[in-house]
């Protein structure tokens, strides 16, 4: 499973790194950042969670 | 003079912590109705969790912004330069593209990591109010002694702003958003918080500090006028005084009132973390995030709203629906309400949420473990609840310990 940021539609509310820390980060403008390319598979509820929970609907998982 | 009403408008009403059987009647039947707002004004007033997190993230359909001539009955004539000097820089009456470039100049400045740097200087801060609150009592009121000045002294140094000033502030803040005071005196202290403002922004210009304040002049000085730099800054110190301040008071009585989960928060490390968001959402203080204005024809939950109506979105009744949460009446520090709305959705989901959630999590803990003894020192039937403001929260609180 991949996840993918819409750093133009991010709003920096950080609940993505709060959710999935490992999946997620900020930078320095508090703008979300992926870490990985691929979400290992005891981090893909967290991640389906960052998704539902994204307030500017800034992330989606593909597969 | 206007008279005061005798009960604030629904979507405010309480008891005590709960919001009212009405409240959930309309959640329970047709989600949408329309109410009547605390100026006389028709609103339609949306109930349940995932219509709210529709109209929030909606912003092209349900706007912040205002259209020209827009009035509120009762509200005395301003001029429209004033409208638009007071208007300028408060992100929370902005729709993007216009928001988002406002907001990227803030985010910076509430990272997580960026938290997790201030979070020493949170702690002297709690440390030392703790300090003082014990040389003052027991019985000391916990929200002059903890609640309200624990969250003023962080956004004062974050912003810039003399923490001596705070008699005024203090005092202009916990007033211009209480419905109970005629309105033109609230227009009377927002222009008196403009001026004061306006004074610690010119300040800035000639000798920017190491603060919100500084840093927006160095980097951003030359893209933002005076009015903007008023208006984004003024939002802030109002923000950063309404809401955690009356999460923590609110809180502490929270937890007073379920013993068992506050042995929880005092004695178990890993339990704050999940309690705070348990409590933003049980309590959810904002009643209402701010009245977006449909501008075109919609429908939510089959109810039909005409294009330039306003929306009011009921952040307590969504956080409460079963349709989001298992016995959603029931506080349960241990479930970490996820998902709430506490902090709204969308573009204006909270920029300071990081900030709120570091300041509660370090002040809980330190308090009940400062004093284990905790306890109520007045009747809770004669507990002060703040019923008529925008935010709810108390107006002070007796404990003893």
């Amino acid at each position: 499973v991949r996840v993918h940021a819409d750093r133009d539609v991010c709003i920096q509310a950080g609940n993505c790194v709060m959710t999935a820390s490992a999946v997620f980060d900020q930078d320095d403008d508090g703008i979300v950042v992926v870490l990985v390319d691929d979400v290992p598979e005891d981090e893909q509820d967290h991640a389906r969670e960052a998704v539902k929970l994204c307030p500017s609907q800034a992330l989606r998982l593909a597969l | 003079m206007t008279q005061a009403p005798e009960l604030p408008p629904l979507h405010m009403r309480r008891d005590a912590f709960d919001p009212t059987a009405e409240l959930r009647a309309i959640r329970e039947t047709a989600g949408v109705r329309t109410v009547v707002n605390s100026f006389g004004m028709k609103v339609y007033l949306v109930t349940r969790h995932d219509d709210i997190k529709a109209v929030l993230s909606d912003h092209v359909r349900f706007s912040n912004g205002r259209p020209p001539g827009f009035v509120v009955p009762g509200a005395p004539p301003v001029s429209d330069e004033e409208q638009a000097s007071a208007r300028a820089g408060n992100l929370l009456g902005l729709d993007p593209p216009e928001h988002q470039r406002l907001r990227r100049m803030l985010t910076p400045e509430f990272t997580i990591r960026r938290m997790k740097r201030l979070e020493p200087r949170i702690l002297e801060i709690v440390d030392a109010q703790l300090d003082a609150m014990e040389n003052s009592g027991p019985p000391a009121d916990l929200v002059k002694h903890f609640a309200l000045p624990i969250p003023s002294l962080v956004i004062c140094e974050l912003l810039g702003v003399p923490y001596d000033d705070r008699d005024d502030f203090q005092h202009r803040s916990a007033r211009q958003l209480d419905l109970s005071i005629p309105i033109a005196d609230r227009l009377q202290l927002q222009r008196q918080g403009y001026a004061y403002m306006s004074s610690l922004v010119e300040r800035a210009r000639r000798q920017p500090g190491e603060d919100i304040l500084g840093m927006l002049v160095r980097e951003h000085g030359t893209e933002l006028t005076d009015d903007e730099l008023i208006g984004v800054a003024s939002l802030l110190l109002l923000a950063g005084h309404e809401t955690t301040s009356n999460m923590l008071g609110l809180g502490t009585l929270a937890l007073l009132r379920h013993p068992e989960q506050l042995a929880a928060v005092r004695d178990d490390p890993d339990a704050i973390g999940p309690a705070v968001e348990e409590l933003l959402r049980w309590l959810s203080i904002v009643h209402s995030a701010i009245p977006r204005i449909t501008t075109t024809d919609v429908e939510i939950a089959g109810v039909h709203i005409p294009a330039g109506q306003l929306v009011f979105v009921s952040l307590p009744s969504g956080n409460r629906d079963p349709g989001f949460i298992g016995s959603p009446e029931i506080l349960d520090i241990r479930r970490g309400a996820i998902g709430h709305l506490a902090f709204g959705h969308g573009v204006h989901h909270c920029l300071g949420a990081p900030l709120a959630r570091m300041e509660m999590r370090i002040a809980f803990p330190a308090l009940l473990r400062r004093f284990p003894g905790l306890a109520l020192a007045e009747d809770f039937a004669d507990v002060a609840f703040r019923s008529f403001h925008f935010i709810y929260g108390l107006k002070s609180l007796e404990v003893s310990w």
